[in-house]
């Protein structure tokens, strides 16, 4: 028996054809790289409702057969059986999106033209619908001459009909090729067959453009964006507070249970005042960081973000950069490295590389446990009025200040290290969507699971590593803890450099930790003061109580000021080698935050203590 | 005339695109959006602040923002003069 007939998937991006590839394959696929190219080959087998089994192939989205990326050539390759190493498919599934026919039948006709046995998916059909549209797949199999099947490939719909079609599709005459007819015919034959294929459609276009004439209107759509951005800012303190405090009063019974019951040993300190301590300080900032992700996944999943991007272009244009590189920063006020990550769809490669480069400085979710618990301590918690609270606009400052350093910056890379052609702007505005609870559930649900286990594995051990090292050798008597344990010793050689600016020893100490990760300069410095404490035979008082008594408020927005700049996370400087190819890069991000960081924190502390605050 | 100085919600028909002002990058990327001789598009939006950048377009079933740069490049008539 020779080799099993294969099928291939193919059709434009944002079809879902890798949706249906997923619900067609289940788990039985391998994903690997073509050979010489880094696009991904995925494939995986499938047994038709003949008991045949095939190999089923997802190819790269393409827009047509003449390539012009690299994904392109090897769909183009592929399908022509030119790709050496590669079989040619047997049999060709063309994945159309129902709610964007007019585009998708442009490359479908390229394509049928081929005379491959051929069938259509008429994909996502329930997003059609509940966008309004109805389609009639037998209109468009009259004119496309082979069978289409309406499919819904997140929910299994028409998946048995599609394989039993793709089994039994013939070989076709082979239609005019592309230099035959051209595109401009293919495109308008494309919108007659789209416009014939709709059953009805109700007037859902317009809420949709009603609600972009609002909020793309040019004086009401920033004016929204911005609005919207504060309410986050607002909202991630004061929302939280309630089940923040719940927490934190969780860790404290913790922390007197284990106290109570165990008698006063080294094991007891480690695990009340290095594990309790440390790892509790950073995990009462769950709340805080899912309420930022509930609005930063529902922005995602409402098309409201396409829209942010438009709004902001002019914006970002200004620094030689485009809307596009909106949404990896946004992202990036969650974390960083989804951020850099995201900045994979700007084409440009200067413009992505400037981004890179800027995204550490938007304020991510890591930073909010050290500016939270600093500006709890140090801002009072006073109304300016219209319902604004002092703190939240403590907050917003500091996100204010991350977002204009980067702008900054952004401006003198793209006329230095990364000069290069204007960068343009073209993207589609996706549909407005309500977002659907469950997908909001489980996407925090993952957030916060990966904040978790951070919390769990770097910080504990990070937490335990400093305990130790704050905790040796034991002390003189009359002597202090911190002073003569290791970690104090090297913070002092430390201390010596950030002095300057402002910075104690405490505060150094912090700063060696938080290399891991910038929430732990809070578990730091709760672990060393709890070391102190108990030393001092003290009430271990409330971390924000032992700050309020040991540093100044101009120590304190130095601190804050620090934070906004400095490339605190390992994480972030592996994934910047990683999609930079090399050291190159990371160690100039590296060096450029470090120094912006000392000069902000330094400039922040002598105004403050020249302002007498 | 060019597609940047149509009214907003005019609708047009691509009659020509100077793909020669284009990055070729961008040049794909409007043609796999269907920005391309033939097509009936319109202005939806345009610029922030009183700006006149960037434009969001109305082509088929989908909103495409580009720059006024790219408009520029873009020949329209109106729909009456040319035929379907």
């Amino acid at each position: 028996m020779s080799r099993p007939r294969k099928i291939a998937l193919v059709g434009n991006p944002n079809a879902g054809k890798s949706a249906l590839f997923n619900a067609l394959t289940g788990a039985r696929q391998k994903i690997a790289n073509y050979p010489g190219v880094t696009v991904e080959r995925k494939s995986g087998r499938l047994v038709l409702p003949t008991g045949e089994p095939v190999e089923l192939t997802d190819l790269p989205g393409a827009y047509g057969l003449d390539a012009t990326s690299p994904d392109e050539e090897v769909t183009s390759k592929v399908i022509r059986g030119e790709f050496p190493g590669e079989a040619e498919p047997d049999v060709l599934v063309v994945v159309l999106d129902a709610s964007n026919l007019e585009q998708h039948l442009v490359f479908a006709q390229e394509l049928l033209a081929l005379g491959k046995p051929t069938v259509i998916a008429l994909n996502m059909v329930d997003l059609a619908e509940r966008d309004g549209l109805v389609l009639d797949p037998a209109v468009l199999e009259e004119e496309l001459g082979v069978r289409v099947v309406p499919t819904v490939a997140v929910r299994r719909r028409g998946l048995t009909e599609l394989a039993e079609a793709a089994s039994s599709a013939g070989l076709r005459e082979p239609g005019p090729s592309l230099t035959e007819i051209g595109e401009t015919e293919r495109r308008v034959a494309a919108h007659a067959m789209a416009n014939g294929a709709i059953l009805s459609e109700t007037r859902q276009r317009r809420l949709h453009a009603r609600l972009d004439s609002v909020l793309l209107n040019p004086w009401a759509g920033p004016f929204v964006l911005f609005a919207l951005l504060f309410v986050i800012f607002q909202a991630v303190f004061a929302w939280a507070t309630p089940f923040a405090d719940a927490l934190e009063a969780g860790v404290g019974a913790l922390h007197d249970g284990v106290t109570g019951l165990m008698p006063a040993s080294f094991v007891r300190d480690l695990l009340t005042e290095g594990i309790i301590s440390g790892v509790g300080s950073v995990v009462v900032f769950l709340p805080q960081i899912v309420i930022l992700f509930a609005f930063i996944l529902a922005m995602e999943a409402s098309g409201y973000m396409a829209r942010a991007a438009f709004l902001m272009d002019r914006m970002m244009a200004s620094v030689g950069l485009s809307g596009r590189s909106f949404i990896p920063l946004l992202s990036s006020f969650a974390c960083a490295i989804p951020g850099i990550m995201a900045t994979r769809s700007i084409t440009d490669p200067k413009d992505r590389l400037t981004t890179i480069l800027i995204a550490p400085m938007m304020t991510c979710s890591a930073r909010l446990p050290v500016y939270a618990v600093i500006i709890a301590a140090f801002i009072p918690n006073e109304s300016v009025g219209w319902g604004v609270g002092l703190q939240g606009l403590v907050l917003f400052a500091l996100y204010v200040a991350g977002v204009l350093g980067a702008m900054l910056v952004a401006l003198i890379l793209r006329r230095s290290v990364t000069k290069g052609a204007a960068s343009g702007f073209i993207m589609e505005l996706p549909k407005y969507q309500l977002p659907r609870p469950g997908d909001l559930l489980l996407g925090l649900w993952q957030r916060a699971w990966i904040f978790l286990r951070r919390a769990g594995t770097i910080i504990f051990m990070v937490t335990v590593v400093l305990w130790i090292m704050l905790s040796f050798p034991r002390a003189e008597p009359g002597q202090s803890q911190v002073d003569a344990s290791f970690a104090g010793k090297i913070a002092n050689g430390l201390a010596v450099v950030v002095e300057p600016i402002g910075f104690n020893r405490d505060m150094a100490l912090a700063l060696i930790p938080a290399m891991a990760a910038r929430e732990v300069a809070v578990s730091s410095l709760a672990t060393t003061y709890a070391v102190d404490a108990s030393d001092e035979d003290e009430e271990a008082a409330e971390l924000g109580e032992q700050l309020k008594g040991r540093w100044t408020l101009p120590m304190a927005l130095a601190f804050l000021a620090w934070f906004v700049f400095a490339p605190q996370c390992m994480s972030t400087i592996a994934v910047t080698r990683r999609e930079t190819n090399g050291w190159k890069w990371p160690t100039f991000m590296l060096a450029y935050l470090f120094g912006l960081a000392y000069v902000a924190a330094g400039a922040t502390y002598w105004l403050a203590v020249w302002a007498g605050l | 005339m060019t597609l940047d100085q149509q009214p907003i919600d005019q609708k047009v028909r691509i009659v020509a695109v100077d793909w020669d002002q284009l990055v070729p990058e961008e040049a794909r990327r409007l043609r796999a959006l269907g920005v391309d001789t033939g097509a009936q598009v319109s202005v939806s939006q345009r610029g922030v602040f009183g700006g006149r950048d960037p434009i969001a377009l109305r082509i088929g079933r989908m909103v495409v923002a580009v720059r006024r740069a790219h408009a520029a490049a873009i020949e329209v008539s109106d729909l009456e003069s040319t035929p379907a």
